[in-house]
């Protein structure tokens, strides 16, 4: 991170390095302008949107507030089908039973779908350490795994990469982990599609354990659902033995006629689709029919502490289609790395903050990375007020941190509201400032002392008024005239 | 009708010609307007900063100054915004049950100009003229918190003698964001950039919005650019009439 | 096995108790639900054909007598020797690809390196869906297990005019989620590569569907 700027956050640092670089802004612009056009394409079919919109607001919100029921309802009805359940405090308590039960199985590696909670968790990392391979099947965490690199999408994961950086990735990389990319090898998505394949298959056929995330996990049933796309997701849940899901607490939904409304909602909002290619309904176990054995982890992990607050906790109805991120001009123009978390875009900086709290940089910085534009509200389908918590994590980032510059800003706008309180003072203070607009005259301003050099560096600033309007009006309309 | 101008911190100080232009808007079309003294700010940039406990003076004062007015008429979408949309979670925040109260009595009474020309004063055709070339930003607390839809674009159409150019991908933010524009430059610019690149896309002499802040941003950056671009506030050109000629 | 820890369990449940204890969070019981039960669609499997062709699938369109004739086409389109049948597919339809293909069931189970080996599935589905041009595989007699439809290249999928509804809820009150299910809306397809989407990637990169009118 920049020593210049002391004290000052790490999203505006981490930003300015991803807005310098032509590269991921042109990967990132095209990207971001494709899949927003085809989401606006196919919520436009739909004359009901608002309504299944509030609808899948609505049956979220009723979860989060009987939580404790569902999800006792959702172990019995997992048990009473054959499964396994697990809660998970934290990512560790998560990733220890994960490993020990991987270990159980005598196996060393396991095959994975898409998922953000062992993103969040760092599974794969802590698999490794146990000695234990864990293989990203979807294509572009494959892309994101064999480069080493960190995912910056919550869809798309490597977003930031373009065809031809993909394919150097493939032929450097996959020789390394199994099957090597075709030596004549080219850019076109199609080739790399079927190279991910070949590298993926004897994988997949010789996989024992699987591992994977849920979309929504259905209380009443004890179902598991896994929306996706490739059939990766298919492989992991179907051919191997045994089958462990990690699941954020906040999956749930009630009942089987739920998923009406979700899966309208995630698939056009996600990637612009109908409906994605494929949509994996399990109960448990299936005598003859996949895996025989099924553990599902309930993740915690700072969830049941966002619920606490009545504002904050709606970032929990989040189904992570990743349409806010699709939206954001700040997204598309920092990137996903820029915001340090698995989730990044605006659902990133209202969710991020709450799970781990906002006593580093990094996270207090999230709140402030937006416009509050609103583009994010508008898209999101399960109508997350993400700009009024941004504004509210904001409040609760200035209530909780004390360090210098936090202090500094303090006094600042403590300073500024004491003279918004009250006409006079207001009034006196654009004297001054009128003096000095005076004396520049309309001309605007180039260069101003930092901080507000900020503004400056590449902007203009306006001079005050020689005049404002409240000394105009009493020289003009009240017959009293300046009382200078 | 009586109107109560609300002239916002930002136009008071810093553009004052765009709250004189609505004061002339307003009065041609045969409002009688008050200017209430004790007014000073909207209390956005405490709020949106995250300094509730600071914008609360400023809530006060607001509702001090305008409780009792039928009009509140304000040339910012932004600060009509945060007074509909923003005075109560202040006011609850401070626990002051009083304020929460006073605050909904007064901000169902406040608009952002266009919204009052066009569904309080029923007009789109306000006899402005001005033959020139212009295109016109949407800002997104218009757009997206008060929903004003196309609005001040009925007005302009209406203008005699301009010409008005679609800007493309008009609905996108132009950077601004309060704060936002010191605590991020360098992403705020680069938004700036891109919009600025649009209206110099569409050949415009003049850039209009309905928020002198957003103005500030772009106007700072069309300035540095010295490409000749004005900033114009919606109710600069909606003033002008050919007898100013 | 290891059992599962009753004092996360506790915590986690505790944590989410004293969460939920404190707030005022309004009445979120009543859900309202005023979205469209049902589309207006003119001719269900007309919709339905158009909207899977979208997916870029092979659709074909026959009455009962001629299926056959269009189950072979597609299986001849997609150059598919080894095909398998499940259990409970109508023998009616599928004996004339017994006479002209090696097709074989899953009983006894056929081995996972028999299925990558086979060309082709012939199956039925369970219910389609109009608007997003979907069907759905409850994995019941003439569908077989997960498998079956997963690894062979070539998936021939007959859907019968009359199991066709409009939408997802139609299609969700059909459904019986006791047992594993798969929905399937085209060939498999990623869009990872600069938002592209490219069909084909690891489920059957060649989706038939023979929608068959009077059934």
């Amino acid at each position: 991170m920049s020593g210049v700027d002391l004290g000052m956050p790490a999203f505006p640092d981490a930003a300015r390095q991803a807005v310098r670089d032509a590269q991921l802004r042109h990967n990132l612009g095209r990207a971001t302008n494709t899949i927003r056009n085809k989401r606006a394409a196919v919520v436009d079919e739909l004359d009901d949107w608002e309504q299944l919109r509030a609808s899948g607001a609505a049956i979220k919100a009723h979860t989060l507030s009987r939580l404790d029921t569902y999800l006792e309802q959702f172990e019995s009805a997992v048990t009473a089908v054959g499964g396994t359940v697990h809660w998970a405090r934290d990512a560790a308590e998560a990733n220890r039973i994960v490993t020990d039960l991987v270990r159980e199985t005598g196996e060393t590696e396991a095959v994975k779908v898409k998922s953000m909670a062992t993103q969040e968790i760092g599974l794969n990392e802590a698999l490794a350490s146990a000695g234990i391979s864990a293989w990203e099947t979807d294509l572009a965490e494959l892309i994101v795994q064999l480069d080493e690199d960190r995912p910056s999408h919550i869809l798309v994961p490597a977003i930031h990469r373009n065809r031809s950086e993909i394919r150097e990735i493939f032929r450097r990389e996959m020789a390394g982990s199994g099957t090597p990319a075709p030596t004549d090898l080219t850019a076109d998505p199609v080739q790399l599609a079927e190279a991910a394949r070949h590298h993926l298959r004897d994988k997949f056929l010789r996989a024992n354990v699987a591992i994977s995330g849920a979309n929504f996990a259905v209380a009443e049933t004890g179902s598991l659902v896994v929306v996706e796309s490739e059939g990766n997701g298919r492989m992991c849940l179907t051919m191997p033995e045994h089958l462990i899901s990690v699941v954020g607490i906040e999956k749930l939904v009630p009942s089987w006629r739920d998923l009406e409304v979700f899966l309208q909602l995630l698939p056009r909002s996600s990637t612009g689709e109908r409906m994605n290619p494929y949509t994996s309904v399990w109960n448990g176990v299936t005598e003859g029919d996949g895996p025989s054995s099924f553990h599902v982890v309930l993740l915690d992990n700072g969830r049941s502490e966002a619920l606490a607050d009545e504002i904050g906790s709606q970032a929990l109805r989040c189904i992570r289609c990743s349409a806010c991120l699709n939206v954001c001009p700040v997204y598309e123009r920092a990137g996903g790395h820029a915001y340090g978390s698995v989730y990044p875009g605006p659902i990133g900086a209202v969710l991020t903050p709450q799970l781990y709290g906002v006593e580093s940089e990094d996270t207090a910085s999230l709140p402030y990375a937006s416009t509050l534009c609103g583009a994010c509200y508008d898209v999101c389908p399960v109508a997350i007020e993400i700009p009024e918590l941004l504004v509210h994590l904001r409040n609760r980032t200035v209530r909780e941190r004390k360090g210098w510059f936090d202090r500094l800003s303090s006094t600042a706008m403590r300073g500024l509201g004491w003279v918004f309180g009250d006409s006079k003072r207001l009034g006196r203070a654009q004297r001054i400032a009128s003096l000095g607009g005076r004396l520049f005259g309309r001309r605007g301003i180039g260069r101003l002392p930092w901080p507000l050099s900020r503004w400056t560096d590449a902007r203009d600033a306006p001079a005050p008024a020689p005049e404002s309007f409240r000394q105009w009006w009493e020289r003009n309309r009240t017959g009293n005239g300046d009382e200078r | 009708m009586r109107v109560a101008l609300f002239a916002t911190c930002l136009g008071d100080t810093l553009f004052p010609g765009a709250v004189r232009a609505t004061l002339r808007v307003l009065e041609r079309l045969g409002c009688t307007v008050e200017f209430p003294p004790g007014q000073t700010c909207c209390g956005q940039m405490h709020t949106n900063t995250g300094y509730h406990e600071q914008a609360v003076p400023a809530v006060r004062s607001f509702v001090a100054a305008f409780e009792g007015y039928d009009h509140v008429v304000a040339p910012s979408g932004s600060c009509v915004g945060s007074i509909r949309h923003q005075h109560g979670i202040v006011a609850e925040h401070s626990g002051d049950r009083k304020l929460s109260e006073a605050v909904g009595r007064v901000s169902p009474h406040v608009h952002e100009l266009s919204e009052f020309l066009v569904d309080v004063l029923g007009v789109t055709d306000v006899g402005a003229y001005f033959p020139h070339r212009v295109t016109y930003h949407p800002t997104c607390h218009s757009l997206r918190m008060l929903r004003v839809g196309d609005k001040p674009r009925r007005l302009l159409s209406e203008v005699r003698g301009i010409r008005l150019l679609e800007l493309p991908e008009a609905e996108q933010c132009c950077g601004f964001g309060g704060t936002f524009a010191l605590k991020n430059p360098d992403v705020s610019v680069a938004m700036g950039a891109d919009k600025t690149r649009h209206v110099r896309e569409t050949g415009a002499e003049v850039l209009c919005a309905s928020d002198s802040s957003c103005l500030m941003h772009l106007g700072g950056l069309l300035d540095r650019q010295r490409e000749g671009i004005r900033t114009m506030h919606l109710a600069e050109i909606l003033a002008g009439t050919e007898e100013d000629r | 096995m290891k059992r599962p820890s009753r004092d996360a369990r506790e915590a986690v449940l505790g944590s989410v108790r004293s969460a939920l204890a404190g707030g005022q969070r309004g009445s979120t019981d009543s859900i309202p639900r005023e979205y469209s039960g049902k589309r207006h669609v003119e001719s269900l499997p007309d919709l339905f054909r158009e909207r899977v062709a979208e997916y870029r699938a092979e659709v074909r369109t026959t009455d009962s007598s001629e299926a056959p004739e269009a189950v072979l086409g597609a299986l001849e389109a997609a150059a598919a020797r080894r095909v398998v049948v499940p259990e409970g597919f109508p023998a009616r339809w599928s004996e004339p690809v017994a006479e002209r293909h090696d097709a074989f069931g899953d009983s006894p189970r056929l081995s996972t390196a028999a299925l990558e080996n086979a060309d082709a599935v012939l199956t039925t589905c369970t219910v389609g869906i109009a608007t997003t041009g979907t069907m759905v595989l409850d994995h019941g007699p003439g569908q077989g297990r997960r498998a079956l439809t997963l690894l062979p290249d070539t998936h021939v999928c007959l859907v019968a005019a009359s199991r066709i509804v409009d939408d997802v809820p139609a299609a969700l009150a059909e459904l019986d989620p006791t047992g594993p299910m798969t929905f399937i809306s085209g060939p498999s397809a990623t869009s990872d590569i600069e938002l592209e989407r490219v069909e084909g990637v690891h489920g059957p990169r060649n989706l038939h569907v023979v929608v068959v009118g009077d059934v």
